[in-house]
């Protein structure tokens, strides 16, 4: 019968209309700056800088290499190298970053400097509300605001950190050893 | 008779007795318009948050709910938006014609309002051919989207006011025919005269010409076609927003563009408001005990009603193709209107009681069936045979 097929439809519409007000399952709809989903593990966004310790200058990672520099695809990363130099993790004698920017704006999230880093002092942040009103400063990062604690790494990224961590421990033993190796050579 | 219900006459009656002689006759009229110019608007305001939430229900989700308590403020934001955005004209458009069909479809969708009649005594012009002035000026509106379409100087536009031109005639044969029954029945062009026919009660139940078998049949054709009528979906062939963009309106942006919204929806609460004047009683209460309740409350109530509807329609079904808007047009709603006809006429002159009651049913009923069976197997889907692109 022609219209029967009309009903059902204005029943089933029916049912979707007074069902979202009585069952909330329905109402998949997350409402966004109140209510928010956990950002998945992997998520990335935009890079930082770690530093151990607590303080950002001591403890920064980067060495000023600038292989990120320039491997960057869209060039959003600028770096300048310092004059003199300060120890490392294991000891040794690197440069650091005197400037270090990122343009918001311009980096494309891809990562490459991530994978790029032999220092593992860059990684990827899952920050992702970076907009401003501010366009021309507000959108390019210095070295102060880029910069991150390691226990902020380990707490976004666990099995990516804790990876990290183990390979660096590994490096530092290493390291160890081989000056306790060459120190009573040195002695003799 | 209680105050509420004559309130703003009385209101008006006072405002115009107490102004100078020489303005009073400018005064009542501008009285009687002013109201109309007012409330419609703002029920236009409110509806498309209503329509937007019930949809948004319809579909699982929330609907505006960011501005003011639950959304309501939300036409104003969108009044703000559509007031600062760029008025932009294509270089190859006619700009008189083109700046000029919003303003038609606009004066055109504001003066079915003065003949329909509100509340008791609440009516800006009181015709004696009041539904024919209606559908007379009706018919413009297909003029200001032919100009519309015609103007933009885009394939899209004029394809969607082609549409809407064939389409909006082709309905408007059963939306006459369907009102030419109530007609019959009340003897009357004048929309007072044919809502103070249906205001008596049988027991508690009204005289409303939709509780009769043809007055039935005729309401559910007559929205049917008042909703191909005002394009809406799911006859929204000629804005068709998944084939051609927005039809033809595409080349309007800004004020324009909510002016055309404007219009569609007043052209929809005007046809509504006649659907209700026709079948539903106007102002009449709809049961004999609720007559205290002031009678422009219950045109309101129902018009709010068969909004409602409009908004569950549209949440309920898929556009039609041109073929089937044509065919259901053709051959199943014109003669089914005629149908209509000739039962209200057995109506009219059987006498009262079960034998025309069920007189009037047969007719309604065979003739559905039959014109049903012819509309649903014809066109049987089968596999696509290509004769030369093989």
């Amino acid at each position: 019968m022609l219209g029967w097929g009309i009903v059902k439809g204005f029943v089933e519409t029916a049912r979707n209309f007074l069902g979202s007000f009585t069952r909330k399952d329905r109402l998949v709809t997350v409402q966004f700056p109140e209510e928010r989903l956990p950002v998945a593990e992997a998520a990335r966004n935009f890079p930082f800088l770690i530093y151990d310790g607590v303080d950002p200058e001591e403890g920064l990672r980067c060495v000023a290499c600038q292989i990120c520099e320039k491997e960057c695809p869209p060039r959003c990363i600028h770096i300048e190298k310092s004059k003199d130099k300060k120890p490392d993790f294991v000891g040794k004698q690197q440069f650091y970053p005197a400037v270090f920017d990122i343009d918001v704006s311009v980096c494309m999230s891809c990562q490459i400097c991530v994978e790029v880093c032999p220092f593992d002092a860059i990684r990827m942040d899952n920050e992702f509300e970076l907009s401003t009103d501010d366009r021309f400063g507000g959108l390019l990062w210095q070295k102060n605001k880029l910069s991150r604690p390691n226990d902020y790494y380990a707490a976004i990224h666990p099995t990516e950190a804790a990876e990290v961590e183990g390979r660096r421990a590994e490096e530092k033993a290493k390291a160890e050893a081989k000056k306790a190796t060459q120190e009573p050579a040195v002695t003799k | 008779m209680q105050p509420w219900d004559q309130v703003f006459v009385i209101l008006k009656h006072w405002l115009v007795n107490h102004s100078p002689t020489a303005t009073q006759p400018a005064i009542s009229i501008l009285l009687s318009i002013l109201p109309i110019l007012l409330v419609f608007p703002i029920l236009f305001a409110f509806t498309t948050v209503l329509e937007r939430k019930g949809l948004g229900r319809i579909q699982n989700r929330y609907g505006p709910n960011r501005v003011g308590p639950l959304g309501i403020l939300q036409p104003l934001a969108d009044a703000i938006k559509s007031l600062t955005k760029e008025d932009i004209v294509p270089s190859s458009a006619d700009p008189a014609v083109h700046f000029l069909a919003p303003l038609v479809l606009l004066a055109v969708a504001f003066l079915p309002y003065a003949v329909l009649p509100i509340g008791r005594n609440m009516i800006a012009a009181n015709l004696d051919a009041g539904v024919l002035f209606f559908f007379a000026i009706g018919a413009i509106s297909e003029l200001s989207v032919f100009m519309a379409g015609w103007s933009s100087r885009n394939k899209y536009s004029l394809l969607g006011a082609m549409r809407a031109v064939a389409q909006m005639i082709s309905y408007e044969v059963p939306l006459l025919l369907s009102s030419i029954a109530v007609i019959m029945a009340a003897g009357s062009l004048s929309t007072v005269e044919i809502v103070e026919k249906q205001s008596g009660f049988s027991g508690i139940f009204p005289h409303w010409y939709v509780l009769t078998p043809w007055g039935f049949a005729g309401f559910i054709l007559f929205m049917i076609a008042a909703t191909a009528e005002t394009n809406r979906s799911p006859f929204d062939l000629p804005e068709g927003e998944s084939e051609i963009i927005a039809g033809y309106y595409i080349e309007y942006s800004g004020f324009k563009f909510a002016l055309f919204f404007l219009g569609e929806y007043l052209g929809m609460f005007a046809i509504s408001g006649l659907g209700i004047t026709l079948f539903l009683g106007g102002w009449s209460a709809p049961l004999s005990f609720l007559t205290w309740v002031p009678s422009w409350t219950w045109f309101f109530a129902k018009l709010l009603g068969l909004i409602v509807g409009f908004i569950w329609v549209r949440g309920t079904l898929p556009r039609l193709r041109m073929d089937q808007l044509m065919n259901f047009a053709w051959k199943f709603m014109l003669p089914m209107a005629l149908v209509v006809v000739v039962s209200a006429g057995a109506w009219r002159f059987l006498p009262h009681g079960v034998t025309r009651w069920l007189v009037s049913s047969v007719f309604i009923v065979v003739s559905y069936a039959l014109l049903a069976r012819g509309v649903g197997t014809r066109n049987k889907i089968a596999r696509r045979i290509y004769r030369f692109a093989e």
